[in-house]
């Protein structure tokens, strides 16, 4: 059956509008449901559809649409009953825009359903406001860095006491009831919840989950310090995986984490084991152990995803490297080297976010041997000179040595730019490896920003009588709001090679420089 | 492991509180999450040693919060009556014949601003201690003069406050504590004493106040018995009065409640008529009923150890001042601000003098400039809208103990006024006391001049800060 309304005189903007749309759409027993304003395209298309009564037809551009086609009046009322608690949400908070409180406490006092802080203020105040919020039995995710270790296990252990989270210091990202907080991605909801302490590695993790036809239930962040420092003993990853364990919307469990304390992970595991449920487990840059029982270990980002995904639809999984078929990627390989040059020697990685260029680093490191980098745990392989490439070098281009009196490249890529442009002019570049990160946060076309100067490295290296292959990954699913798919074409615009992820743009790479090193 | 509120946090409604990038809420508003972003300041401005001795008293915060909510229960419980009308020397504590009391901290002669001195000279001549002003200026350097705070004698006067020996004062008695508080009757508006204005007719209106307005005012008051201020003051703020800088409700329903009591006095007709006139043409004639009122209130939360309750702001045109309740009678003091205003035709900001009275005593309980809101007219007055007062309101619950249990603000739903101002709390956040007020011609004889906006000086509040932790400690 179709239910219309036409609401006079309500007016809200197309793209908050769009939102709920979707929103109504995911609810069970609607057919089809149109949030939209009056506008004469807006009833023309309603028209069409045949939903449009004498009622729709009069209504003018400043007046709401609400269509819903469902399979009975009950399911109709609930969804128009979930447009107007939608609807109000925005009206309340434009309501209240005049004055915001000075303090979290007077925030809680306005608004006492609150249940979780972002705090991104400056390190020294962060953890005090963190407190507060813990004490107010409020869920935290603390973006703020430069918050000491000290202050880190103090807070983490106020939230295992008080039973909430305490995500961060220094956590980016996270998903909470499916919806991104600071950078994160737009991610189908779905039946895989994952706990990562480290920031692009669960926007990496998520967004192939995405691609892969998965979706996730929660995306707990814990700050890169959790696992990796004793002291903290994995606290907010053992937490994080409690909750995914009593949550019964969750089926499968996928930890990340940057290379993690021995005791730690050990703890780590055996929490893992004891909750019953499949899970992957990926310490970036440490050997795979082999599966037991319920447990399984991913190789990279991209397979801790697969792994997932495949565990929740009851498939099998079978490790492969690239999507494309082995042929293509051999056209693509012969292609890419043929024209580079004999001076061209070595790989340069210049990356934005910090996890993603890690594991470039260490999947580039098995094949080439020493890789140089602003991140490098081997201290002769750290660059002598932040600001110039020797050798293979991949560089995390967030690092806060390249980002004094600047926004982080994810948010400003000017940084990156200007760091291309130099690239541009070294004739022993052979391969340039990067990464484009989408989602909230993002530049709203971190692609585009760049594509001139990679336009204009790829013309100087032809100049030289050389050839420049550009291998990127886009990190990012097909609703965020920058558009993957426009992102792709943006890159191959310019020649750029597009691969589905970091793991197999890395892998190009080490093939390509592989390939010209038997030229 | 206990992890209960984050799976019932998996299972609502996502509601946000933002702190630090503001773009953070709005993209989770975009996607129709609520989310409320926190206007935030540093606190104490990044002072390292104010946070080391707010950690310092944070961890002792148990003790104070115990303090302070005694504190709050007096100010809170605290009912303030008009008793009577009698003669300065007579009532107020340690006063004499040769006393002059000042607003604000202490303050000599020789520091004093130009309307207070001329004040000063005006008291002098009204008591008849000098004829002249030269005769004046020199008895008050001669040493002979006792200058002192009205606050070290339970009194409180705006603007230059001057109190003399046989100068009228209302006596209001706190009826639950049984503490008094003392203030002069209001002179009207134009040239006036508290302006520093001294010239014949300033003494003469005084001379009338004294032998025929008061004693009328003091019969009335028998007839009527004692008036509840408390009652008066949450009546005032739901008719479009503060208490502090607009009183015309308050005068007005003043008039109301001594009218029958006034017509039946066994006066001439055209004396009671005079009374009545006077009231009616000066709408701050409640300001000194509220200023007493306020300051027999908060004394009764005086001396509270362990309290960061402050309990006095005062200024004397050259220095800012205030107390604490856990410091005892010690004056924490910087120099008075310029006031930011409006000014009446003919004058400009090159003719005012620095912040000035007693007055600011009405906002230690929760009224004046706290309670803006329930005023929106005021703001015309400083130049702004009736949000800038709504938002001023709304900034001092953040530095206010709590909320005023009788003292309501209707746009707010009646939520109770920001009452009891917490030191704490001021450096915790880095927002100070909103204090709006009258501003006075600089030189002495002049008087009012305009009305605008005050920041207090920050050190005041920084020392005592210092001052309190040491003392906790």
């Amino acid at each position: 059956m179709i239910h219309a309304i036409v609401e006079k005189d309500l007016y809200f903007d197309s793209v908050f509008l769009m939102l709920i749309n979707s929103e109504v759409k995911k609810l069970k027993g609607i057919l089809n449901a149109v949030v939209s304003m009056g506008t004469e395209m807006n009833i023309e298309l309603l028209k069409d559809m045949g939903y449009a009564d004498e009622n729709v037809l009069t209504a003018t551009s400043n007046d709401l649409l609400v269509v819903i086609e469902s399979v009975d009046r009950e399911t109709a009322d609930t969804a128009v009953a979930a447009v107007y608690d939608l609807l109000n949400k925005k009206k309340k908070k434009n309501s209240g825009k005049a004055y915001q409180p000075r303090s979290l406490q007077s925030a809680v006092r306005d608004e006492p359903e609150a249940n979780m802080v972002i705090i991104s203020l400056p390190g020294e105040f962060a953890a005090r406001e963190a407190k507060t919020a813990l004490n107010n039995g409020l869920n935290v995710m603390m973006f703020s860095d430069n918050v000491s270790i000290e202050s880190e296990i103090e807070l983490k252990e106020l939230a295992c006491e008080k039973g909430l989270l305490m995500m961060g210091p220094d956590c980016g990202t996270a998903i909470i009831n499916g919806h991104p907080l600071c950078f994160a991605n737009v991610v189908a909801p779905g039946d895989i919840g994952v706990v990562a302490a480290s920031g692009t590695g669960l926007q990496e993790v998520t967004s192939c989950i995405d691609t892969f036809g998965g979706g996730i239930t929660q995306g707990i962040g814990t700050g890169g310090r959790d696992l990796k420092d004793p002291r903290i003993g994995g606290k907010m990853m053992l937490m994080g995986i409690e909750a995914l364990k009593q949550d019964p919307s969750t089926k499968v469990i996928a930890v990340i984490s940057k290379p993690a304390a021995h005791e730690v992970a050990d703890k780590i595991l055996r929490a893992l084991e004891k909750t019953g449920k499949p899970s992957v487990v990926h310490f970036i840059g440490q050997p795979r152990e082999t599966k037991r029982d319920q447990m399984h270990f991913a190789g990279s980002l991209e397979e801790t995803a697969k792994i997932a995904v495949a565990l929740s639809k009851g498939e099998s999984y079978s490790p492969s490297v690239f999507t494309l078929p082995q042929s293509e990627i051999r056209a693509i390989v012969a292609g890419e080297s043929e024209k580079i040059s004999s001076d061209q020697k070595y790989l340069r990685g210049l990356y934005t976010g910090g996890t993603v260029a890690d594991e470039a680093i260490i999947l580039l490191e098995q094949v080439t041997g020493p890789v140089y980098s602003n991140n490098q745990k081997k201290k002769e392989l750290q660059l002598p000179d932040p600001f110039k490439s020797v050798g293979h070098t991949i560089v995390d281009l967030g690092d806060d040595i390249y980002t004094v009196g600047r926004p982080h490249p994810m948010i400003d890529p000017t940084t990156r730019e200007e760091r291309i442009n130099i690239e541009a002019d070294d004739k022993e570049m052979a391969v340039m490896l990067i990464d484009i990160v989408l989602g909230y946060g993002s530049h709203k076309d971190p692609a585009g920003a760049i594509i001139a100067s990679l336009k204009e490295a790829r013309l100087k290296a032809e100049a030289r009588r050389g050839y420049l292959p550009v291998i990127a990954s886009v990190i990012g699913t097909k609703n965020d709001f920058q558009g993957y798919d426009a992102t792709v074409s943006t890159l191959e615009s310019a020649g750029c090679i597009v691969m589905p992820s970091n793991y197999q743009a890395s892998m190009l790479a080490v093939e390509i420089i592989k390939k010209r090193g038997t030229l | 492991m206990n992890v209960d509120r984050i799976t019932s946090l998996f299972e609502k409604d996502l509601n946000v509180i933002n702190m630090g990038l503001e773009s953070f809420s709005e993209t989770l508003v975009e996607q129709g999450v609520q989310s409320t972003h926190v206007f935030w300041s540093p606190p104490a401005g990044g002072d390292a040693r104010l946070l080391e001795a707010l950690d310092v008293l944070n961890s002792r915060k148990e003790e104070i919060d115990l303090a302070n909510k005694k504190a709050l229960e007096i100010i809170q419980k605290g009912k303030p009556e008009i008793i009577d009308i009698q003669i300065a020397i007579d009532v107020i504590p340690r006063m004499t014949a040769r006393t002059v009391l000042h607003a604000g901290p202490p303050v000599t002669w020789e520091n004093m601003c130009g309307p207070m001195k001329g004040a000063v000279i005006g008291g002098l001549i009204f008591e008849g201690l000098a004829h002249t002003r030269e005769e004046a200026e020199q008895l008050a350097s001669s040493g002979e003069i006792i200058f002192d705070p009205c606050h070290h004698h339970s009194t409180v006067g705006p603007m230059a406050g001057i109190v003399t020996a046989s100068m009228p004062v209302w006596v209001m008695k706190n009826a639950v504590y049984g503490n008094r508080a003392y203030a002069t009757l209001n002179e009207g508006l134009g040239k006036v004493l508290r302006y520093g204005a001294f010239s014949h007719e300033v003494i003469d209106k005084l001379r009338w106040m004294r032998d025929e307005l008061a004693p009328i005012l003091k019969k009335a008051l028998e007839r009527h018995g004692p008036v509840d201020m408390k009652n008066l003051i949450a009546q005032v703020l739901q008719m479009g009065d503060e208490g502090h800088n607009r009183n015309r409700a308050g005068t007005s329903l003043f008039i109301r409640e001594m009218a029958p009591h006034l017509v039946r006095l066994d006066e001439d007709r055209e004396t009671i008529a005079k009374v009545f006139t006077f009231m009616h043409l000066n709408d701050h004639f409640f300001l000194n009923l509220t200023m007493p009122a306020c300051k027999c209130i908060i004394d009764g939360a005086r001396d509270i150890e362990n309290s960061s309750l402050i309990v006095t702001q005062a200024r004397n045109g050259t220095e800012f001042g205030i107390q604490i309740s856990g410091l005892g009678d010690r004056w924490f003091t910087g120099p008075a601000s310029k006031v930011d205003g409006l000014y009446l035709p003919g004058y400009t900001a090159d003719d005012a003098g620095l912040d000035i009275g007693d007055s600011t005593i009405t906002e230690t309980v929760g009224i004046g400039g706290f309670a803006m809101a329930a005023a929106p007219a005021i703001v015309q007055f400083v130049g702004g809208t009736p949000e800038d007062a709504m938002n001023f309101t709304l900034d001092m619950y953040e530095i206010t103990l709590g909320e005023n249990s009788v003292f309501q603000i209707p746009s707010l739903d009646f939520r109770g006024t920001p009452t009891g101002i917490d030191l704490m709390k001021i450096i915790e956040r880095g927002i100070y006391p909103v204090i709006n007020t009258g501003i006075a011609h600089k030189d002495p004889g002049v008087g009012m001049v305009g009305a605008g906006l005050v920041k207090p000086p920050a050190n005041c509040f920084d020392e005592a800060l210092l001052a309190f932790a040491e003392r906790v400690k």
